[in-house]
Formats: C-alpha cells, structure tokens, sequence
C-alpha cells in the first residue's frame, strides 16, 4: 500500500463534496425568483462530475485511501451513467417541484449528497465505506420522500421508507460484521483473498452471508424484501418517485457487484447465495408481475414492475459467471432508462394540481399528443421486452447466461412470468391507443423536457436496434473489474 | 450474379422508412398527404423485390441474395438475410398485398389516417425481414415486432369488441414465442454460440431434446398458423380488425407460422418433426373437419371466412408435414393461394360492410341484383375457396391430398371430404347474401365496386385465375428449395444405435 494515498481516482466524489456544500450555502443567499441559479448550479456540478468521471476513468482498478476506495471500469461507467440520469432526473422534475413549492435549495443539496452516496458505494472496496455510501444515499433519500411536509401520503411513505430502510441497513451491517468475523478483514479485495483460500470460518460466513443477501434484498426491492418498494413509489413526490426508482438502481447493483461477486465469489461461496438469490428472483418475478395487474396507480404499478426487473435481473447475478453479471448490469442500465422514460412521461402529464397518477389518465393520450404516446409506447414495449425494443436484449442477456449454466427451467419461468407482465404494460398502450381522452388539457412541456424525454424514449429503438454498443460497455467494464 | 443493390435490406427498410415518412405528415389534416405518401411508398416497396424475382436462380440450392454484416459482435449475432424460393413467394405476396390494402384503405380510413398507413407499412417491411431472415436471433426479432402494428391496427380501428381481440391477439402469440425464445437460446449454447440457422441445421442433438424444441417451435408457430387448439385467437382478431387488418392477417401474418415450422421446426430438429408427424397431421385435419364444420354454422361473414381460414390454413400444416414433395409443394402453393382467395374475401366483406355497416348474413340477400361485378368477383373468390379446380385453391388442396395419398389412404380420404364441407359454408354464405330477392331496404342502396375497390379486388382475382390455370411457374420457384428442405429432413441427425 502506498503511504502517500493518491487523491485523483476520487476526484469526482471530491468535487461532488465540495459543490454540494458550496450550494448548500449559496442557496442561503438566494431569493425564490432566482432560485433558477441554484439549479442551473446543480446541474453544472453534475456535468462536471459525469466529465471528471470521464477523465480520470481508467482500465486497470486503482485503489486509494488505503484500499478503502477503489476506481475501475465498473464504478466509471456506473457513476457516469449515475451523473447523466440525475441530471435527467432533475431536468424532468423541474416543473413538477416548482408547481408544489418544493423548488428550493434542500431538493437540490440533498440530490446532490445522495448522488454522493452512490458514488461512494459504487466506489466501495472496504465495508465501511460501502455502509457510509449506502447510509448517506438512504438518509438523503428519506428527507427527501417527505420533503412535502404537508401531505400526509408522503409523510406515511417516508416514515416507512425510513423504519424498513433501517432495518435493512441493521441487517447488512450484521452481516458485514459476521464476514468480518469469518475472514477477519473488512476490504473486499481481502475478503476474496481468504475466500479463495479456504481461509475463513465456514458456519460464521455463511451466517453472515444470509444477512447480507437479506440486507440486498431489502435495497433492490426483491421479494420477500420488497414490502417498503409500492408505498414509497406511490407516497413520494413523483419527482423523489423518479429519482429512488432510477440512479440507486446503479448503486444497488454496485453493491451487490462488490459483496456478492467480488467478495464472496468464491465458487463455495457462490454455490450458497446462488440458491437464496434464485428463490428471490422467481417470487420477485411472480409477485411483481401478478401483483402489478391489479393496480390502478400507474406509480403503484411500476413499483411492482421495479420488482419484477429486479428479479429479472437476479438472474443474471446468480449466473455466477462475468457474463452473467454483465448481462445484469446492461438489465440494470437498461431498466433505469425504461424507469426514466415512464416517470418522465407521468410528470410531464402532472399538472399544477393534479397528479398523473391514475391508470385512466392516460386514457386517449395519443389523440391529445401522438408524440409523447409513442414514446410512452416505445417505453412500454421496451419494459415488456418485445423486440425490436431495448428492453428484449436485456432480458435475452440474462436468460441466455441462465440457460448457459443449465438452469433452463428458470427462463421457462421468467419467461412465462415475463408475459404476464406484458399484459399490464399493454394495458397502457391501450389506454393512450384506444380509449378516448377524458380531458383535452394541451400539454407544455419546455424544450429541455421534451427533447430529453424524446432521446429517452427514442433511445429504447435506437439501442434496440443497435445494441452492440452499451452491450460491449457493460460486459468489458464488469470483465475488467471482477 | 450482379447485384450491387441490398435488395432484400431495401425490400426490409424501405416500407418501414416511408411509414416513418407517413407518419410525420402529422394528423388528419393532411391525411391526402399521407394516402399519397403511403401509396408510393407501397408500390416502391413491391418494385423492389421485382428483381429479386427476376434474378433468381431457380436452380441453385444455395439462399440468394444474401448479406451478411455483424450486428450484435459480443453475442455472435448478424445481419444475414437470404432467401430460397420459399421466402420470395412470399415476399412477393407480402409487399404486393400491402400495396392492396393502401388502396383498400383509401377512403374507408378516416381517422388517424397517417398512423394507419404507418402501420401496414412498417408492418410490411418487418414481415419481409421475417421471411429473408437467416439468423434465428434476428427472425425471432422480426417475427415478434411484428405484434406491435397488428396490434395497434387491431386495437384502433377495429370494431367495437377490438380492446379485447387485440388483447388476446397480442399474448396469445406472444406466449407462444417467448418458449421459442428459451428454445433458441438454450441451440444458441449448444451451437457454441451462434444464431445462424445453417449452424443451427448443423446441429445434432439427441432425441429428447429434439422433442423439447420441437414442443417450444410448435407453440409458437402452432398459435401463429393457427392450428386447432390455439386458433381462438384468430375469429376475434378477424371479426375486430379493419378489413385491411383482416386482409393482412390472413394472407401473410398466418404464414409466419407455418414458414416458420420450414424454416426452422424441420431442418433443425428433424428427427422429432418426423416422429411427431402424426399428431400434426391429427391436429391439422380436425382443423380441416371439425373447423369447416364450425364454419358451415357461423351468422357472421367475417367469422366465417376467419374459420374458413383456419381450416385452409389445416392443409398447409398436413402438407408440411407429410414430408414428401407433392405435400409440401402442395402446402406453399397453398399458403401463396390462401393468401390471394382469403384475402380478396375479407376485401369483399368489407366492400359490403363499408355501406351496410353490417357482417351479419341474414342482413344481405339479393346483392347481385344491385352490385353485379362485386358479385362476380366474390363468386369468384368464393369457388376458389372452395377449391374449384381453374382457380389457386385447386391446385394446393390437390397437391396435398396426392401427398397424403403416398403415406396413408385415409389422411387423403378425410382431407379431401373436407373439399365439400369447404363447397358447402363457401357457397351457402354466398348465396344468402348475394341471390334471393332484395328484403332489406339497406341493400336496395347497395352502390356497386368503384374504380378503387375494383382494382384492389381485380389485382387478386387475376392472380387466382393465373395461378389456378398456370401453377407451373409458382412450383418452379419452390422445386428447388422443397427438395433441399426434404433432404434436410430426411437426413437424421441421431448417432447410429450401437451394435
């Protein structure tokens, strides 16, 4: 280990830091009618960060202070694509929170500090600093879900959020500590080291392992873990909605990366959490899809659509080989664009007053605005998985890294499951086809909205049609990391 | 050869780049723009694949025209297009009936003009990459993207029951490809990593698996056909759909189906299509029976001839699977045929519900008396599709029966009763509706064929009369390709049992 720790793989985060203090106090000094200022601020420090990312990526994994923290291709390409869906996130959000007062400098700062915490837990080698990122992330987060203080919904959802998302925390540092039990070290590169070597207590790990995948579970909403995921969709702002159902999907995925692949991918080890993960993938699957047919909130149901991804995309995680875990990170890179696109088209529909919620809102949506029902379209097909959309090859990668390791039967499931769930989602393209409007309120979204939710949408034909490009990012970026 | 141009790319991309092209003409208030548009771009689209027609060989066993690009590198997927005689015949069908259903389309559409025409365009273009298609992987993209415009077609102008029809429609086929999917993914392992259908044909796998692959082929294509008993679909998509969407439906989209069981159910796994033979020639003759009977009872024209359809469509799977060259021959002559018969019916249904508003039967009577050529031209779609000999529906239904007479007297015998159960619901709906005396005052109105439903009914009867007075050069194209897709078959792939 070097003593003089290099700063430089952390000079994004670094930056990050520094910005969103520097808005935090800003912001004090900056009057309602300029608030403008602050945004335009946040978005720049976002830019900034995705370009330093950028410029200080490089193909061989570096570590730094002290091995706590570590930058390679995986956490660039994670955290690049973290910075650009923020600033999707907030560029769709703006109208939406300055219709409800919510256009102030907390949104922005507490943005800005979670995007932090995922950037540090994607960066993560050491536990600790996995735990920090995560916890910075979550507690950003739940003030965030009740930054309306007056409604009671989302007051309910972050009192929630926050007792289950505690929980959850308890129970992966539980975990943390019976690996660091086990191994007797807390740096993931370590922990792989003994794993490899059989040098661990075998009954402690495995103990420590249950809680772990449990505490994971909890993060990316996988059944039985997944309770917390429909309240908060639907009790959150739309614009908090969007940013929890899209860039923590990359650090979730980080984690699961660092503690399941790297640290405990030994293949003992993998042989043991393949199992607790498939039981997980398969109810995620089944509820998800099932559960989301019944609802009436198109939030509420893509929350249940958000399980049956994430199930989905355990798939490629159990794989337990680099392809699989490739095909899992282009399923979560895709999902987060489909997510983007869906909650983009629910708050542009949101009006001062009126939340875009109900499923018969988008009733007739194609004759009041062809243009946005077909990128609604595009989205929808995509998150069905119909080709030529984005969203087939994604879950064509995972099944095809389960039918590889021989586990058939498992994409015959995911399959089936797959086309219950293409039934809700066509359910959408029939309200916006089909049905009549039941308002003909024009819709006026500024042109940053809509030329981003038209390169959002478009870019599930686009990548479906060439998806070679974003397929090689994510193989190569999981292949030189793990 | 000499053929600088990506003819069958174009025959692919250009329908679906003028359905782009339509589409941004915007809403109805240019909707002339858009028919103008949408019609040129048709016709180019059927121009194009007039010299795949004119420079193939009909000789050469190899596919024609073939291009091949990388196109998915990490997952060792291409762009390989090529095509045998099979898949011209039906790349012709295709784009000329889409060129049809534009002009059948002209005036009846009246909203969203732009998205319609939109549809069938793309439609087109994606049911052309199916046919030219050699990598599974990009068949399968093909085959599945084209639910998408049926279903928007379906599900917007269709008829009042049309959210439910294109419903089923789209999860009834898409259940049946998503095992296809796990199918193709789990040969792509056992091929080391391709999608390529000739490795695919390389491939030699024992004979359970064949059986399990062969099952996954057959739900998807079984549902597409439709075989008897996942045809339930088909009736309500029928009834529902605009006439254009019927139009297509019956005469293409069916055929993904069974070109999909040439394509890939018999050369891959030929083992188990050989031993499971008699279940589908069981399944394909009560589609013929039991559904002709069905059909005999129906009120509704546009039921009828969706029945009329499934139990035609019986004979192409039988032929298929009777594995010699009359019965396969036989089954594309018929697919080409159905494509023209079934086609020019559901425009003639349409022509009458366009002024009547209505399908039922027992609401026409006496039409002739009031539109003399439509009822020629319906007579005559209506003997072909009961087989009478001089038209297209003759010459696929006997074929057949001669192949079935090679491998067992009574498959013959039964199918070939069902040629009068075929007469009988033809020729009885015929009658109600066209003879008889004028009762209803509607049909009193009745206006007969204008210059552009004759063309879009004329250009398919030619083609009945031509093809049921001149199969030969129609059998020309396909010789080859049949007997190298026999030989495939006939060539098992199971390792000698030891001795």
């Amino acid at each position: 280990m070097e003593y003089i720790t290099p700063l430089w793989p952390a000079y994004p985060e670094l930056f990050l830091l520094v910005m969103a203090g520097l808005i935090l106090i800003l912001d004090l000094f900056i009057s309602d009618d300029h608030r403008v200022f602050t945004y335009a601020l946040t978005q720049f420090t976002l830019l900034g960060c995705a370009a330093l990312t950028f410029l200080t990526s490089n193909a061989e994994p570096i570590y730094t202070f002290n091995g706590m923290f570590v930058d390679d291709l995986m956490a660039d390409v994670l955290k690049l694509l973290t910075c650009v869906v923020v600033i999707a996130v907030l560029a769709y959000s703006r109208a939406y929170v300055s219709a409800r007062g919510m256009f102030r400098g907390e949104f922005f700062t507490l943005t800005l500090f979670a995007t932090l915490g995922m950037m540090v837990m994607i960066s993560a080698n050491h536990l600790l600093t996995l735990y920090m990122g995560l916890e910075l992330l979550s507690l950003c987060l739940y003030a965030m879900v009740a930054l309306q203080r007056d409604s009671l919904q989302s007051t309910e959802a972050a009192m929630k959020y926050f007792v289950l998302g505690a929980l959850a925390s308890g129970m992966l540092l539980y975990g943390m500590s019976m690996i660091y039990g086990a191994t007797g070290s807390l740096e993931i590169t370590e922990i792989a080291q003994r794993a490899a070597d059989g040098d661990y207590l075998s009954a402690v790990m495995v103990f420590g392992l249950v809680f772990v995948v449990a505490g994971l579970g909890f993060k990316l909403g996988a059944v039985p873990f997944h309770m917390w995921v429909p309240d908060i969709y639907q009790g959150a702002p739309t614009a908090v909605t969007l940013l929890i159902g899209s860039a923590p999907k990359f650090a979730a995925f980080a984690i699961v990366m660092r503690l399941l692949a790297q640290a405990l991918g030994d293949d003992i080890l993998v042989d043991q959490w393949r199992q607790m993960l498939l039981i997980m993938a398969v109810l995620s699957m089944a509820i998800g899809n099932l559960t989301a047919i019944m609802q009436t909130n198109l939030k509420r149901m893509l929350a249940y659509s958000a399980i049956s991804h994430m199930g989905f995309m355990l798939l490629g995680v159990l794989s337990g080989t680099t392809e699989g875990y490739g095909s899992s990170m282009f399923y979560v890179v895709v999902y987060v664009l489909m997510s983007l696109g869906a909650f983009g088209v629910i708050l542009l529909l949101s009006r001062d007053g009126f939340e875009a919620e109900n499923l018969d809102d988008y009733k007739g949506l194609n004759q009041r605005n062809p243009w946005y029902a077909f990128l609604m379209l595009l989205v929808m097909f995509s998150m069905a998985g119909v080709p030529p959309m984005v969203g087939f090859y994604a879950k064509l990668l995972v099944l095809q890294s389960v039918v590889e390791i021989g586990l058939w039967w498992l994409a015959v499931i995911a399959v089936i499951f797959s086309l219950v769930g293409a039934f809700y989602y066509l359910r959408i393209v029939k309200l916006m086809y089909f049905d009549e409007p039941q308002t003909q309120v024009v819709l006026k979204p500024t042109f940053e909205v809509r030329a981003l939710l038209s390169v959002n949408g478009l870019a599930m034909l686009i990548l479906g049609i060439a998806p070679q490009p974003l397929m090689v990012f994510c193989i190569e970026a999981v292949r030189a990391s793990i | 050869m000499m053929h600088e141009l990506p003819l069958l790319s174009l025959a692919i991309w250009l329908p679906i780049i003028a359905g782009i092209a339509v589409l941004l003409t915007g809403g109805d208030r240019d909707a002339r723009v858009a028919r103008v548009i949408a019609l040129i771009g048709a016709v180019m689209g059927f121009v194009v694949t007039l010299p795949l027609y004119a420079g193939f060989d009909i000789h050469q066993r190899d596919f024609q025209f073939v291009e091949i690009k990388t196109w998915i590198e990490t997952f060792g997927v291409y762009y390989h297009l090529g095509i045998d005689g099979i898949s011209l015949l039906l790349i012709l069908l295709n784009s000329l009936t889409t060129v049809i259903v534009v002009i059948a389309g002209w005036t009846v559409i009246q909203t969203r003009v732009a998205q319609y025409m939109a549809a069938f365009l793309v439609l087109s273009g994606l049911m052309n990459g199916v046919f030219a298609a050699q990598d599974a992987l990009l068949f399968y993209v093909f085959f599945e993207a084209t639910l998408i415009p049926m279903f928007i077609i379906i599900g917007v102008w269709g008829g009042p029951n049309r959210v439910y029809a294109a419903l089923k429609f789209f999860l009834y086929t898409l259940m049946g490809s998503l095992l296809t999917l796990v199918a193709l993914i789990y040969l792509y392992n056992a091929a080391g990593g391709s999608f390529a259908m000739r490795d695919l044909y390389q491939l030699a796998l024992p004979f359970d698996l064949q059986v399990l692959v062969f099952m996954a082929f057959f739900v998807a294509f079984a549902v597409k056909v439709p075989m008897w008993p996942v045809h339930t679909w088909l009736p309500d998509a029928h009834v529902e759909a605009p006439t254009g969407g019927s139009v297509v439906l019956a005469a293409i989209m069916l055929k993904l189906g069974a070109y999909g069981f040439l394509r890939l159910s018999l050369p891959i796994v030929p083992d188990a299509s050989i031993y499971l033979a008699p279940m589908m020639i069981g399944l394909s003759l009560i589609a013929v029976i039991y559904i002709g009977l069905v059909a005999l009872v129906q009120s509704d024209m546009k039921k009828l001839i969706a029945y009329s359809s499934i139990s035609h469509m019986g004979f192409v799977t039988m032929g298929i699977f009777l594995f010699n060259t009359q019965g396969v021959e036989g089954a594309i002559i018929q697919m080409i045929s159905h494509g023209f018969v079934s086609g020019g019916l559901f425009l003639c249904v349409g022509v009458l519900y366009d002024q009547m508003h209505s399908r039922q039967i027992s609401d026409y009577g006496g039409v002739a008396k009031r539109m003399p050529v439509f009822a020629a031209l319906f007579m005559l779609f209506a003997m072909a599709n009961s087989g009478l000999p001089g038209t297209s529906g003759f010459v696929g239904e006997f074929l057949v029966i001669m192949g079935a007479t090679q491998v067992n007297f009574w498959f013959a015998f039964s199918a070939a009763i069902t040629l009068i159960f075929g007469a009988a619901y033809t020729l009885w709906m015929y009658k109600r509706v066209v003879f008889g005396d004028v009762v209803n005052p509607q049909v009193d109105a009745l206006v007969d064929v204008n210059a552009r439903e004759f063309l879009a009914l004329g250009l398919f009867a030619i083609l009945v009369l031509v093809m049921g007075l001149w199969p030969q050069p129609f059998a020309n194209l396909i010789h080859t390709s049949v007997s190298e897709l026999l030989a495939h078959v006939s060539y098992s792939k199971l390792p000698l049992p030891a001795q």
